[in-house]
């Protein structure tokens, strides 16, 4: 117990009920942490590649997750361990940011922290480990620029774009027809791209999915899709040149803020309000039908008698639309010019040009059971898209949509930095190459750092290879003496046995800051680690 | 040491790697289709499920989908399985216990394939080129006969047969096949099934189950109003027949002597006057309300001679706009502008010991009733699946009109043409695909193994018959022989089969591209006693 003593001589604890908490300390810490991290990345390890296997998760409440994705087998994975927890907010941020490559991350930290765990062996300080990874990380990262090639597309021009999202897409369950998906993919992004800005705004692509059919049915629709139906089942379930008003007010009677009653002591005073109440619903009709609306959205549910109304107007609805959907509609359906497409929050404010216009509205019904969905088509602005998935379960939609986000993050990342690097573990190669190299010219103890560093990037190439069924340490060694004879920073593993090892001709790409940011993240990650030198945890009680 | 590899996870969460998880998976799928294999073909056996619930209800049943809802499944594996069961109800209808079987067939061989020490990658890819070839296979030996309302109904009917042959109704099925056909054929390929309602009432047998060809609903005519109408103008209402409540947000009546409430009260009345009124104003002698109607305003319809119908639930009324063509009202402002329903005929009906409201000669005439009547509910409740099974089948083969035939005939033509292409494939992958035709051909097998028949001998004549071009050679269940499944008329919706080579060959996929399972500590639940 730490004791302490105050300026009366009273003792005081610092850390209370020690023998309660378990505690440890120095070189035995940073081996615990970095058993914990290694674990992790042992179980992405088999994940990674083409020909990387699944991880199946259950859930607390039983669901089952079917999953290739990273991020996701961490996220769902209920960690226990606090290096876990790092390496699984690793994952996430390379997920936030880049969107793909959030398996490759893990397994960097992993590897870069095996080697650490050699090296504090030998008796080097981690913290001196720590700077050497930061100065091989630049090394690598600088070389990644200089090893990157731009990669020309236009919007007439998409299949270079296409190429790289099937390197995606090639490593998950939807691989059978990652071309159909790639394209997908590809045509979403441009759809909603900036690129003049070079920004791409992810927020306009839904993705959304249904049960039911099989993969091949999955297809982009220049439009929306709700997953709702018209609030009436009598109203007309096709729209052609629809005027949509977009509500968020309820068809009910006002509900002021202010807190009031309505109190009632005449007949005369009910009658009127009786009158009242009638007048509002028809009013609020009346208005919509007065802007010349054909077809009302709104946030909220509606009163029978509203939507009795609505019908009889012959005014089609539908009810309890989500925010999100609706600013979509709205950005959907808006013209470029300042009308149309605007959220309207209050039914006076509802003017013609307020209204957003579609070509096309109908409402789809799918399978044996009452499943219906809106299609919003041919909008004005097709700037808003939406992926629809179809599937024959729901863990395969579950994966499709986790792999078309992976597709569509690599899309956007090209649009705003068209810089690659090849994949198939040719740029980590090359780095180890380089880094290797750069290490015989740094005097000091760093030397012996940068050296693993270099080790730990080969088992990104290395994995790939055991995962493919290759002999591992064969197919680096081989790869890697001829990337030196050659000169050329495109070979890697030929995980598909395609008979070439150049990622060039296999169209093998990644994005460079993807790769950069891979680099970078993950050694910040392990300095963190190798910096802990104390582990105190409450007791579990 | 608390910190560590072992435990990275929360308590009571499990991992499994590698071999053992693949072996798990393996495992409990294949334990999952074994349990659904028996109730396979006309001649499969029924389950008895009991529910845990309060008072242990009994389901009979010989459907895939509903046995398998009904397990408390722990493996994930044949989870997935449920799950695909699940969708391809959701989404066909039948072919339910198919799906899980297939895929379970496909995973049994995939294990001895493994075994050999073949990647799953590598078996996965041959399963796929597998799939595509049967798929093509099937589909050109498909037949469509939409162009001939003659021969299509005939299809129908034979798919249809088909379908209840391994239910309960296969003892009258020809009965039943004419009850669906029709029925499915008065949608006119709306293909919306929420038309055709089924009612059931125990009772008789069920050879008395009948098709009618108007609407009924299940409720009472309120006392003292005609029992019989003709020429029905139908206002059909979802609206509150008690006492409307106030939807001004604050409103509240406040009142400071009895003699107040004794106004409101009748101004509350009046009010409910007026809206009868009103509701009579449109010109109607039939009423049918989602929500309760009162005496008051019951009263008031008896004496205007009006049928009042209460408490109709929500499909009914649906429904019943759907069929007599009206349209549900909620106001009743604008009488000129609401559209009635009509019907000829409005009349209570007697069907074993139970009343009900019968509607007829209707306008659309989409809609109609099946009622079957059986011996028990569990009779009943068996036959309502099955019947259900055969008219998602008829509503799929409306949209798509291709058919293929049955018994056997299809797996075995998909399994020849795969084994050609296992020929033609080189290297690792066409021992995959060679598995592939293998668990194909096991469908035909457990056919006739549930029929008590040689399957051995069966599944090998059926080969040989099949290496012919044009084969229509098939499992003859009922003379234990090879037979011409054409001349039988034992046919199969293409979409159906379709859907469950698709969705088989997509579950035995991801389960073989799993290596690792983790299992997360299970959400702790209070016991509640």
């Amino acid at each position: 117990m730490a004791l302490a003593f105050d300026e009366f001589g009273r003792p005081f604890i610092i850390i209370r009920e020690q023998e309660q908490k378990a505690r440890v300390r120095g070189i035995e810490a940073q081996k615990a942490n970095i058993m914990a991290a290694k674990a992790v990345a042992r179980i992405l390890r088999t994940s990674l590649g083409p020909k990387g296997m699944d991880k199946m998760l259950q859930s607390p409440d039983g669901d089952v997750t079917i999953s290739n994705d990273g991020a996701t087998i961490l996220e769902q994975m209920d960690v226990d361990n606090q290096i876990g927890k790092l390496m699984v907010e690793l994952s996430r941020s390379q997920d936030y940011e880049i969107g793909d490559g959030t398996t490759g991350v893990v397994v960097t930290a992993g590897a870069l922290l095996e080697q650490a765990e050699l090296l504090l062996d030998r008796g080097i300080h981690p913290i001196r480990i720590a700077e050497g990874y930061e100065m091989a990380s630049k090394i690598a990262v600088e070389h990644l620029s200089n090893i990157a090639t731009k990669f020309e597309f236009s919007s007439t021009n998409i299949e270079p774009l296409v190429q790289t999202c099937m390197t995606t897409l090639s490593s998950k369950i939807v691989s059978r027809c990652k071309r159909k998906l790639a394209e997908i993919a590809v045509k979403a992004v441009l759809a909603v791209a900036d690129l003049e800005r070079r920004d791409v705004n992810l927020d306009l692509i839904k993705v959304e999915g249904k049960v039911g059919g099989k993969l091949e049915d999955t297809e982009l629709i220049e439009g929306i899709i709700v997953d709702k139906d018209m609030s009436h089942p009598q109203m007309p379930k096709r729209i052609e040149n629809a005027k949509i008003a977009i509500l968020t007010c309820p068809f009910e009677p006002p509900k002021p803020k202010t807190k009031h009653k309505v109190d009632i002591d005449t007949v005369e005073k009910f009658e009127s309000l009786r009158e009242q109440e009638r007048k509002y619903f028809d009013e609020m009709v009346q208005l919509c039908k007065d802007a010349g609306a054909t077809l009302v959205i709104c946030q909220w549910g509606f009163d029978d008698e509203a939507n009795h109304l609505l019908m009889n107007r012959g005014l089609p609805a539908v009810r309890w639309v989500g925010g999100v959907e609706l600013e979509l509609i709205a950005i959907a359906t808006a013209l470029l010019v300042i009308t149309g497409g605007r959220i309207v929050p209050r039914f006076q404010e509802l003017t013609p040009d307020k209204l957003g216009n579609a070509g096309l509205v109908r409402e789809k019904s799918f399978g044996t059971t009452k499943d219906r969905m809106l299609y919003i088509e041919q909008c004005s602005n097709s700037r808003a898209v939406t992926i629809f998935i179809r599937g024959g379960n729901k863990m395969i939609i579950e994966e499709t949509k986790r792999s078309i986000h992976d597709a569509l993050c690599v899309a956007r990342n090209l649009i705003r930095n068209n810089a690659i690097v090849y994949g198939g573990g040719s740029a980590e190669i090359s780095m180890s190459l380089v880094v290797d190299a750069a290490a015989d010219k740094i005097p000091g103890v760093e030397q012996y750092a940068m050296r693993a560093f270099a080790e730990a990037l080969d088992a990104v190439p290395m994995a790939l290879a055991e995962n493919s069924g290759l002999q591992p340490i064969d197919t680096l060694t081989a790869v890697k003496a001829q990337q030196v004879k050659e000169k050329n920073p495109h070979l890697g593993i030929d995980c598909n046995n395609v008979g070439t090892n150049d990622m060039k001709e296999q169209n093998v790409f990644e994005t460079l800051i993807g790769k950069q940011q891979q680099i970078l993240l993950a050694t910040q990650v392990v300095k963190m680690i190798l910096k802990i030198d104390d582990v105190i945890t409450p007791s579990s009680y | 040491m608390a910190i560590g590899s072992e435990n990275l996870f929360k308590e009571e969460a499990t991992e499994e790697k590698g071999e053992r998880a693949r072996m798990a998976s393996f495992i409990g799928a294949i334990a999952i289709a074994d349990l659904v294999k028996t109730t396979l073909g006309p001649k499969g056996m029924d389950k008895i499920l009991q529910s845990t619930g309060r008072g242990n209800s009994v389901t009979v049943t010989n459907d895939g989908a509903t046995i398998l809802k009904s397990l408390h499944i722990d493996n994930p594996a044949a989870r997935v399985l449920v799950d695909i069961s699940k969708v391809q109800d959701d989404e066909v209808g039948d072919g339910t216990t198919s799906v899980v079987v297939l895929a379970g067939e496909l995973l049994r061989e995939a294990e001895k394939l493994i075994a050999k020490n073949i990647h799953p990658m590598t078996i996965i890819d041959g399963y796929r080129m597998a799939a595509e070839c049967a798929r093509a296979a099937l589909e050109k030996r498909a037949r469509d006969n939409k162009a001939d309302p003659v021969k299509f109904r005939e299809d129908l009917l034979n798919i249809a047969m088909t379908t209840l042959s391994s239910k309960i109704l296969a003892q009258d099925k020809l009965h039943f096949a004419n009850l669906a056909v029709d029925a499915v054929l008065r949608l006119k390929g709306s293909g919306n099934l929420e038309a055709i309602q089924i009612i059931k009432k125990a009772g008789g047998s069920l050879k008395d189950s009948f098709l009618d060809e108007g609407f009924i609903l299940d409720k009472k005519i309120g006392i003292g109003q005609p029992k019989r109408v003709e020429n029905a103008k139908i206002l059909v209402a979802n609206t509150a027949m008690d006492t409307d409540k106030i939807k001004i947000y604050g409103a509240r009546v406040r009142v400071d002597s009895m003699a107040k409430i004794g106004e409101i009260e009748a101004a509350e009345k009046s009010k409910m006057r007026q809206k009868v009124e009103k509701i009579i104003g449109h010109g109607i002698n039939c009423f049918v309300n989602r929500q309760l109607i009162y005496n008051f305003p019951e009263e008031l319809f008896a004496d205007a001679g009006i049928l009042a119908i209460e408490h109709a639930d929500f499909d009914g009324i649906e429904r019943l706009a759907l069929v007599t063509g009206g349209e549900i009202a909620s106001t009743f402002d604008n009488p000129e502008s609401v559209r009635l329903g009509h019907c000829k005929l409005i009349e209570e009906i007697m069907i074993g010991e139970d009343k009900l409201i019968h509607f007829s000669g209707v306008d659309l005439g989409q809609a109609c009733t099946i009622i079957l009547r059986g011996a028990s509910s569990h009779v009943l409740d068996e036959a309502e699946r099955s019947l259900h099974d055969a008219l998602c089948v008829l509503q799929q083969t409306v949209g798509d009109s291709r058919v293929v035939l049955g018994g056997g005939w299809p797996e075995v033509l998909m399994a020849r043409h795969v084994d050609e292409l296992a020929r033609k494939t080189p290297g690792k992958k066409s021992l995959a695909i060679e598995s592939y035709a293998t668990a194909l051909r096991a469908i035909p097998t457990i056919i006739a193994d549930n029929s008590g028949l040689d399957s051995a001998e069966l599944v090998a004549q059926l080969r040989a018959e099949h290496a012919k071009e044009d084969s229509t050679a098939g499992i003859d269940v009922i003379l234990g022989a090879v037979g011409n499944v054409e001349k039988l008329g034992i046919f199969e919706s293409f979409k159906v089969k379709q859907a469950v080579l698709l969705s088989a060959t997509e579950a035995a996929e991801m389960i073989l591209r799993v290596d690792d399972i983790i299992k997360c500590a299970p959400r702790q639940r209070e016991d509640r006693m």
